[in-house]
């Protein structure tokens, strides 16, 4: 009995480990195209960048795209599956993320599909981007049009889901704090105003008023939305990829 | 008087310790063995994906000129065997786990053939039916994989967690008994070789 067990345990750390490419770790900051290849010119990778990171804003939905030099002898599924689980593409309550990856040396690529996006983006309809779109573009090696044209196409596609940002929405909503800022600010002048020459009392607490929401982020929503274009977005952190999708070569 | 309290007074102690040790162990043993059914439900779903896209796939093919018949009885009886056998989750033991295995991989090897076969029909490769539904097929074997391997996960924790100490105590008790996994055999663990 022992014996079995420490047999399994040995097996399984053999068999996962006989062919196994180690996962590269997240970028810091997060981005959605990773050409560790450097199959893209630098424009053509910030065009695509800036693409998926709207795409992400408008829907919260995270395209991330994967290119290596090769899958050192790991299976190009069970590799990027993994990849997409452990980096955790996708929003975690509405598992919406979706991974195309590419190997070079093996002229292999999948696309990988969230659970929540399984519904719209069929494994069919991945095959057939993957064999309409992908395959004859990097064929000719116009890999940016490849990725171009099969995010418009799973944009397109996904549409149909229906998700929306929910993070968005809520900073974009009223702006509660500039107004509370304006009406501290008012009393405090008209409090000044009043009471002529006397200084502090309602002035003094209205302007710790008016420190204290500046300084506990009143704005927050207002803040964290105004960061610059491209870089970061709060990263991954969802995952749920069930093995949807498909894959292909060329 | 004084003596026999303070002894009587930590063998309650002791007991009282014992029964919330019990109920923690129970109700952790009681989590890992509910994840473990769940993740069974998906096992199951996603073999019943491929069970249900089986008809389909032999309605195509049949409309093929002459296909070789034996390769799609095959894979209608593989089929009908394998959806005779379904596991309840409060009945995960080894014997069932591995007779659902072998029926599942006796249908995974059936339509292995199939798809082989088919190679000799580029009429039919070529129809946009077929090379959608070979997708999908490809895609439920996928999927059967990695829900495949997240219950073998959930059952080698539960299995572990019941035969660790003090719960080794108390499992018998309250009847959380060792569930099965899927094991790598030759057979089964081979998906069929989805060539395009």
């Amino acid at each position: 009995m022992k014996h079995k067990i420490l047999f399994i345990i040995g097996f399984c750390f053999f068999a996962s480990n006989l062919f196994a490419k180690d996962i590269p770790p997240i970028t810091n900051p997060p981005i959605f195209v990773n050409d560790y290849a450097n199959a893209l010119q630098a424009q053509e990778r910030a065009a695509l960048e800036q693409k998926l990171y709207d795409y992400f804003k408008q829907t919260s939905t995270q395209i991330v795209i994967v290119i290596e030099q090769s899958l050192e002898g790991d299976d190009a599924f069970g590799y990027s599956q993994k990849l997409a689980q452990s980096w955790g593409i996708g929003e975690k309550d509405k598992k919406n993320g979706l991974l195309i990856y590419v190997a070079l040396a093996e002229r292999k690529m999948r696309i990988q599909v969230g659970y929540g996006l399984e519904g719209a983006m069929t494994d069919a309809i991945s095959k057939r981007i993957i064999d309409g779109i992908l395959k004859p573009n990097f064929k000719e090696q116009n890999y940016y049009n490849g990725f171009n044209e099969a995010t418009d196409a799973i944009i397109k596609t996904i549409a149909g889901e229906g998700f929306t940002n929910d993070r968005k929405a809520k900073s974009k909503g009223f702006p509660w704090g500039l107004i509370m800022v304006v009406v501290i600010v008012l009393i405090s002048v008209f409090s000044k105003g009043g009471r002529g020459g006397r200084r502090g009392g309602g002035g003094g607490i209205a302007e710790a008023l008016l420190w204290g929401t500046l300084a506990s982020g009143g704005f927050s929503g207002r803040g964290s939305s105004g960061g610059s274009g491209e870089s970061g977005f709060g990263g991954f952190g969802g995952g749920g990829f069930g093995g949807g999708g498909a894959g292909g070569d060329w | 008087m004084k003596k026999g309290n303070i002894i009587l007074l930590s063998i309650l102690a002791v007991l009282v310790l014992l029964v919330f040790n019990a109920c923690g162990s129970y109700n952790n043993m009681n989590e890992k063995r509910t994840v473990t059914e769940g993740a069974w439900a998906k096992v199951q779903s996603a073999y019943q994906r491929r069970l249900d896209l089986i008809p389909n796939l032999v309605a195509t093919v049949k409309g093929a000129a002459n296909f070789e018949q034996k390769t799609l009885t095959d894979v209608i009886e593989a089929r009908a065997k394998a959806s005779s056998i379904q596991v309840d989750p409060d009945k995960l033991t080894p014997e069932n786990i591995k007779k659902f295995q072998g029926a599942q991989g006796e249908l995974s090897q059936a339509l292995g053939r199939l798809m082989v076969v088919s190679e000799q029909y580029p009429q039919l490769r070529a129809t946009q039916n077929f090379s959608e539904l070979q997708s999908q097929i490809e895609g439920t074997e996928n999927r059967i994989k990695v829900e495949r391997d997240n219950f073998n996960d959930a059952v080698t924790s539960y299995n572990v967690y019941i035969k660790n100490f003090p719960q080794v105590i108390y499992s018998g008790m309250f009847g959380f008994e060792k569930k099965g996994f899927f094991e790598a055999d030759a057979a089964a663990a081979k998906a069929p070789e989805v060539k395009f």
